[in-house]
């Protein structure tokens, strides 16, 4: 197979990517971008496959053999874990396969280390950033996924000067890839030692990285790691002089980057502290039981029951605790029955509820809640003091008023869903508990929230039996 | 217990304490009511009323019930009346009538205002100065319109076109709010200005225009009150309501400060300079007053023709509304006391709006309160955490225009230098590189937000194009790489079909409600 054909075929991948992307920002577009995307993805890898199997300097059959192997195998799991996946447990399953990419670009880094090419220093760089950045994605991804899994607690890690670490390890990272680059090429067991030492420096960044953010700023982390997979994919591309993992890993960084943007601006956090790691600190402090914030009051299934039937007009605004109970599908009944009878249901998603970005409107998806009842927070947030009754399922910090409201609070300046502004508001929740962030949420104590304890799909099914 | 209601001593006073709906919430609290005979006279409450709700109506005897609702302070008179472990609960300006206070420990009473309630949340149903000022704003309109020669609204009349009146509310509180969306309801072109910028919201919600002023003072009050202003600040206001001035018909003013006298916001000249027929409401007239001439009490009319309304009584002008609001804050009063729900009252001065109110605790003056903040701050942390949170989340000063242009014309050279040592491939492939992280910037700008999801695992998917390199390594001379890049192909296909079949099982699943019928 001529290298030009291979060339435009590669050409033409990029631009199925692009598309691909572009198509996944509108509803009407998405499936077609899905599949402009695995078009892309087809073209690339028959091109790829047969230039680097057929050929003199193919690796012949037995190379087809181990590729057709592993595909096949990589193939039939990854598959099988995508349909059976809860959509609840979606975050965890992009957080590891993101893992997979960062081990990719480890595994290519290294081969090519062994490669010779006309210009080694800047080879040598390449491997060595190729390296590096694999290794931050892949143990950051699978930390991510612990956390997410709920494998290990989401709390920080707050070890003492984790930003000099950090920094300290960028630093460390420099002189590596410089001494790396410098070493001549037939001084392999210094070469392997300094490429190990960096993969190993690389493997704890990650891990301390996403290690020191709070499971309540667990979306921003995925989409990062997202860019990060990105970066590594693009990172390879330079070291195989490949255009296509060029475009493809700098189109997935900057997407990647930018969307991790548009979630810290919603969350009022700063970008860079968020790429730096370790800016969920918040998450320790709490606010001490000292607090006189005054008793809140109960409520029966049956009494929100009462209340939904007196409504004219219902905003639902679901937290991570739905997607914990999975009562979508209970949730999306009690909408159907509602609009069956008049009442003006709709869903107020705030930006960061769950814990990756879109969670919630993937869950109310899957329970058949037509999307365009379902609004944005700055779509929704205006109409909430004309709204008659709020369900909050299970969210608690992305409708906490202190945010908007107290200044001193560790969440201040967040915006927020202002579901206090509606006439009467019931809290799903498990107990009186802080939310992810640690902070007590004052909503609870108003005099128009009444709290439904439990389960958030069995109190949501009672309701349902009470109507 | 007994709760005793008399008629209100005060001339002109129309109001009452409570109303046959809240006797009978008081009786459900386990308490006995008493009412004075012609208590409810003059805001339209018959005795009978009362009598059907389950009080009984007796005469002066009411002053010997064990809790005394009331809207006015005692007079010295009825003060005389109390006997000690009698609970009063009216209106009473401690701040300003400390005598009265001093009256009241002398009895041996315990006294409630219900004008110190702190401004916190759950105490906002027993807040009169709310339930008095939202009527108030509206009353301050109604006698505005009454004075006004014209329309509220514009029309175009076959007997000719009417201007819509311009109505300058000065002061967004609850009064100023009232005022604004009565105004706006009767058809009016409404302004609305006050010291705190953070009202705007409100102010617009209520149908007016906010006006601003350039001004660096400005931040939020600690009690949720207003405050006094800068120097700086008085002086562009008073820029502000000269050019307002001369352009309106109606100016209603609500700015009162806490224990101290009202602000004075319109100078004489500001009022000269009105047009005749114009009409002025002041309503802190009885603190002295925002408008230069107002009269507490009294309708001034000005030599230019500016008719200026001191009222003082304008919740009593809404006497049944009025009583109805105030009795219900007195419920919830009552309720707080009543936590048994057993008719016994359990005072306890430690919560903080009960508190706050307790002026006068069986002969002991409270009176000042210790001070409440509004917005419930958490305690500062002691633990190492707290310290590091202020330094990542106070947000960092945006770099100057300088600066920036600094570091990238060093980032410039920098990469300049780079590449003048650099193979040309890798030139070609930066430049690659760099449009397509452009692209993939604008690419997904739009991005619609139930979209987040599934956009990050096709992203995911394709970024399992690093596949390719490990294709391109598979099989040769050495095992060491080949098992690599067998591994490396392994996990990158697990995230290509894993990432692409999660995608499309996730766009099946949003559709629209046309399509799932």
């Amino acid at each position: 197979m001529s290298a030009t054909l291979v060339q435009g075929a590669y050409i033409v991948a990029g631009l199925l990517f692009i598309l691909a992307l572009a198509g996944l920002s509108r509803h009407e577009t998405a499936r077609r971008g899905n599949r402009f995307g695995i078009a892309g993805m087809a073209i690339a890898l028959v091109a790829t496959v047969l230039s680097a199997t057929a050929g003199d300097g193919g690796s012949g059959g037995l190379g087809f053999l181990l590729i057709a192997a592993a595909m096949l195998i990589g193939a039939g799991i990854g598959l099988d874990r995508a349909r059976k996946v809860e959509m609840t447990g979606m975050p965890e399953l992009i957080a590891m396969l993101h893992s997979f990419v960062g081990l990719a670009a480890v595994l290519v880094g290294w081969n090519s280390s062994y490669e010779l090419t006309a210009y080694p220093t800047i080879h040598d760089v390449e491997v060595a950033v190729g390296v590096f950045i694999g290794a931050v994605t892949f143990t950051g991804s699978i930390v991510a996924f612990l956390k997410l899994s709920a494998r290990i607690a989401s709390r920080p890690l707050t070890l003492l000067f984790r930003n000099q670490l950090n920094l300290g390890a960028l630093g460390l990272f420099l002189v590596l890839t410089v001494v790396y680059a410098v070493l001549p090429q037939d001084a392999t067991v210094g070469r392997h030692l300094v490429l190990g030492l960096l993969t190993l420096l690389a493997l704890a960044l990650g891990w301390h990285l996403v290690a020191s953010i709070g499971g309540g700023d667990m979306p921003v982390v995925v989409s990062m790691l997202n860019s990060y997979s990105g970066w590594a994919a693009a990172a390879a591309g330079f070291l195989l002089d490949n255009d296509l993992l060029i475009i493809t890993g700098a189109l997935v960084g900057s997407s990647g980057a930018y969307l991790s943007y548009i979630m810290c601006r919603a969350m009022n956090r700063s970008f860079i502290s968020v790429i730096a790691g370790g800016f969920g600190v918040e998450a320790g402090t709490s606010a001490s039981g000292d607090e006189d914030y005054g008793e809140h009051r109960e409520v029966t299934a049956e009494g929100a029951a009462a209340l939904l039937e007196g409504a004219r007009s219902v905003v639902i605004t679901p937290g991570y605790g739905m997607a914990t109970a999975q009562a979508q599908h209970a949730v999306a009944e009690l909408t159907t029955r509602l609009r069956a009878q008049g009442v003006d249901v709709r869903f107020g998603i705030h930006p960061v509820a769950g814990r990756l970005p879109g969670h919630m409107n993937v869950l109310l998806a899957e329970a058949k809640v037509p999307y365009d009842i379902v609004l944005e927070m700055d779509e929704i947030n205006d109409d909430l003091a004309d709204t008659d009754v709020v369900l909050v399922i299970g969210a608690n910090d992305t409708v906490n008023p202190a945010a908007a409201e107290d200044p001193t609070s560790p969440i201040a300046g967040m915006p927020v869903l202002r579901v206090w502004e509606a006439r009467d508001v019931v809290v799903f929740k498990r107990s009186m508990a802080t939310g992810y962030a640690g902070v007590q949420n004052p909503l609870f104590f108003r005099e128009n929230t009444q709290m439904l304890f439990g389960d958030a799909k069995e109190r949501v099914e009672d309701i349902l039996r009470a109507l | 217990m007994r709760i005793g209601v008399p008629r209100e001593s005060r001339p002109g006073e129309t109001r009452v304490a409570a109303t046959p709906r809240t006797v009978e919430q008081l009786e459900g609290l386990g308490y006995t009511v008493f009412v004075e005979d012609d208590a409810g006279a003059a805001a339209g409450f018959t005795d009978d009323a009362y009598r059907e709700a389950g009080a009984d109506v007796i005469g002066e005897a009411v002053w010997n019930a064990d809790v005394i609702l009331k809207v006015n302070a005692p007079t010295e008179e009825e003060t005389a009346r109390l006997r000690p472990g009698q609970l009063v609960a009216a209106l009473m300006s401690p701040a300003l009538d400390p005598d009265l206070l001093e009256r009241l420990a002398a009895r041996g009473v315990t006294a409630m205002a219900m004008d110190a309630v702190p401004r916190i949340s759950r105490a906002q149903s027993l807040d009169v100065l709310s339930s008095m000022a939202n009527i108030g704003g509206y009353r301050a309109v109604i006698e505005a319109a009454h004075e006004f020669g014209s329309f509220f609204t514009g029309q175009v009349t076959a007997a000719g076109k009417v201007p819509p009146a311009k109505v300058l509310v000065v002061g967004a509180g609850v009064a100023g709010l009232a005022a604004i969306g009565t105004a706006s309801s009767l058809g009016a072109v409404v302004r609305a200005f006050d010291a705190r910028s953070e009202v705007a919201e409100q102010v617009e919600s209520m149908g007016a225009q906010f006006l601003r002023i350039q001004v660096e003072d400005e931040g939020p009050s600690a009690d949720g009150y207003a405050r006094e202003t800068s120097a700086d600040f008085d002086a562009r206001a008073a820029e502000l309501y000269a050019e307002q001035a001369r352009d309106v018909d109606i100016v209603i003013t609500t700015a009162l400060i806490p224990g101290r006298p009202a602000p004075r916001l319109l100078t004489e000249e500001m009022v000269a300079s009105m047009k005749p027929g114009s009409v002025v409401v002041d309503m802190a007239a009885a603190n002295g007053g925002n408008v230069a001439g107002t009269v507490a009490g009294e309708k001034v009319v000005t030599e230019g023709g500016v008719t200026i309304l001191g009222y003082t009584d304008l919740p009593g002008r809404l006497p049944t509304q009025a009583s109805q609001l105030y009795g219900t804050n007195l419920v919830n009063l009552v309720k707080l006391l009543t936590p048994e729900k057993d008719g016994e009252v359990a005072l306890d001065l430690e919560d903080v709006v009960q508190r706050g109110m307790t002026v006068v605790h069986e002969g002991e003056v409270l009176w000042p309160p210790p001070p409440v903040q509004v917005s419930a701050a958490p305690s500062p942390g002691t633990d190492v955490v707290t310290v590091d949170t202020t330094s990542a989340a106070t947000p960092r000063a945006p770099m100057g225009a300088q600066t920036k242009l600094a570091l990238a014309g060093v980032g410039a050279a920098l990469f300049l230098l780079v590449a003048a040592f650099s193979p040309a491939p890798f030139l070609g492939h930066f430049m690659v590189f760099m449009l397509a992280v452009v692209i993939g910037f604008y690419v997904i700008g739009n991005v619609h937000h139930a979209l987040h999801t599934p956009l990050m695992s096709v992203t995911n998917a394709i970024s399992g194009i690093i596949v390719v390199g490990a294709l391109l390594q598979v099989g040769h001379d050495s095992v060491w790489v080949s098992v690599l890049a067998f591994v490396g192909i392994l996990v990158a296909s697990i995230n290509v079909f894993g990432g692409f079949r999660v995608t499309a099982r996730m766009l099946e699943m949003f559709k629209r409600e046309e399509a799932a019928r």
